[in-house]
């Protein structure tokens, strides 16, 4: 399993709760590395056995912890250039949901060899989306809960997100965009970052 | 059905209509962006700068490019070289279809250009985002790259390295001298063994054994210049490797003044420990190139010839003490079992 989906939630525990909580966590999970590196493989076995440590260091649900995961992702300046990447799907809320079957094979082509599940978006009433998470890795669903809620208001849109549990091996979430100019678009200029980079 | 300039305006941002007199008749939107002031009307080869694949200078020239593709630019923008397909009208005119091909990573940044200045259809928008995200990718790429860098560093020094003393290996020795022996600079290697460190050893224990070796590694440092190369090359035993240092006189001083520090009785813990040292000292320039091996043999054999002289002491290598071990009368064994 690719190195960034464990670097990532040791930055996030590390950065959110503290060093001292990741360690515990580490040392609850029997892992026999410390720190993980984005840029290399490891076992796919390790995160059902972190994720489990961390609930109990952190005395949460495993879903709260992967929601608060995502939203960091998208709030956090360390990972600016993940919420650059996604408004790249869409100019409004709802482009980037439509853009959400995409995920999977942008990310694979950003990153070769980090696998997300396949992603089905379907808007049976205009304004009410159903997504479909099928496959490794599990509570990926939670994430993404989380992920599009931080987006919601990053474009200024009041929307409802929930994460209904499984149905037939797949994670689905019920979203509904309730105002799309509820709020101030954070705004998506295309230069942002190579400006930043540059000046 | 939409007439054929409307659908141009419709799905090609970055078109331009040329009338037969020569005057653009229309351009796609996104020019709006190239802080140009509206074009229309005014001579296309006034605005543009066609580069190749030649330089035309009138309507018959520009006509006569129609189905191939062009290199041109904004005489207003000339570092922005765009490419675009020359069509014929059907009019006595020719339409320009342009694009901002691999520069539209710097178009995009100069001037301010969101999606909706692209046409839907059109890959810039995967191009921009693939090059946004192969920027994150490549740098944490870079930064693992450092990182494992810098282990290796670190992994190279601990080899070349004591543990407890901190003074440089065998291995660092014998690279030392492989690159001296690649180059012409003179140098001297003084050997020095510790006289009764194994007593105090068996008799006070390990831990003040690696205190009285750290002592002696400290001593070494405080006599020695930034370049001379320091070694425990065994339990208690210790090379010295001095670049460019022949002169025997201040060779003299190094060795005596050593061996007085390191005799000096000193207190550790409840104790007071009383160490000597002997040190053979060979000079590359006594002999006529010799390697780098043989000079380090040389000064053991001059140490062992310090020893038998009632240690203490240190003695230069000189051609009567021979060039093997063997040829002293003690056995190398034996002597080592009296210190």
């Amino acid at each position: 399993m690719h190195g960034l989906i464990f670097r990532t939630l040791e930055a996030f525990v590390s950065e959110t709760f503290g060093p001292a909580c990741w360690g515990k966590a580490i040392a609850l999970s029997g892992q026999p590395v410390t720190s993980f590196e984005a840029m290399l493989q490891y076992d796919k076995a390790y995160l059902p056995k972190l994720l489990c440590a961390c609930a109990g260091v952190l005395d949460r649900p495993q879903s709260e912890i992967l929601e608060d995961l995502g939203t960091y992702l998208i709030t956090h300046q360390n990972h600016a250039s993940v919420r650059r990447l996604l408004r790249f799907g869409g100019q409004t809320f709802s482009d980037l949901l439509h853009a959400l079957d995409d995920l999977p094979d942008r990310t694979r082509m950003v990153v070769p060899g980090l696998q997300l599940p396949q992603i089905l978006v379907r808007e049976p009433v205009p304004q009410r989306f159903t997504i479909l998470c099928t496959g490794d890795p599990h509570g990926f669903g939670h994430v993404l809960v989380g992920l599009l809620r931080a987006m919601a208001d990053d474009y200024g849109t009041l929307a409802v997100l929930d994460h209904l549990g499984d149905r037939d091996r797949a994670e689905v979430i019920d979203v509904t965009v309730v105002e799309t100019a509820f709020a101030d678009d954070r705004g998506f200029s295309l230069t942002e970052a190579e400006l930043v980079g540059k000046l | 059905m939409i007439s054929a300039c409307d659908l141009l305006l419709v799905l090609r941002p970055m078109h331009v209509c040329i009338a037969p007199t020569g005057h653009i008749r229309q351009v796609g939107k996104s020019f709006a962006k190239l802080a140009l002031a509206d074009p229309t009307g005014c001579r296309f080869l006034e605005v543009f700068e066609v580069l190749r694949p030649i330089k035309p200078a009138t309507m018959t020239d520009l006509r006569s490019l129609v189905g191939q593709v062009l290199r041109l630019r904004l005489r207003s923008e000339p570092g922005l070289v765009l490419r675009g397909l020359a069509v014929d009208d059907c009019a006595d005119g020719v339409i320009l279809d342009l694009s901002f091909g691999i520069a539209v990573v710097d178009a995009v940044q100069r001037f301010g250009l969101t999606a909706q200045d692209f046409a839907p259809s059109d890959l810039v928008m995967e191009l921009l985002f693939l090059q946004e995200a192969k920027s994150s990718a490549m740098a944490a790429s870079f930064s693992l790259n450092a990182r494992l860098n810098g282990a290796r560093l670190a992994a190279e020094t601990a080899a070349l390295t004591d543990g407890l003393t901190g003074l440089h290996n065998r291995r660092a020795l014998d690279a030392a001298l492989e690159q001296l022996g690649q180059s012409d600079t003179e140098y001297a290697v003084l050997h020095m063994d510790l006289d009764r460190f194994k007593q105090v050893n068996d008799s006070l224990g390990h831990a003040v054994g690696d205190e009285v070796l750290k002592r002696v590694a400290a001593i070494m440092r405080s006599h020695t210049r930034q370049d001379d190369l320091l070694i425990r090359s065994g339990g208690d035993e210790f090379i010295i490797l001095c670049p460019g240092l022949t002169n025997r006189t201040r060779l003299n001083e190094l060795a005596a003044s050593l061996i007085g520090d390191i005799s000096e009785p000193f207190p550790l813990a409840t104790h007071s420990i009383t160490i000597g040292a002997s040190i053979g000292v060979m000079v590359t320039h006594d002999t006529i190139s010799v390697l780098g091996a043989e000079v380090v043999e040389r000064a053991d054999i001059a140490l062992y010839a310090a020893k038998r002289q009632g240690r203490g002491r240190h003695l230069f290598w000189s051609p009567d003490m021979g060039t093997t071990l063997a040829a002293l009368d003690l056995p190398k064994t034996a002597s080592r079992d009296q210190t």
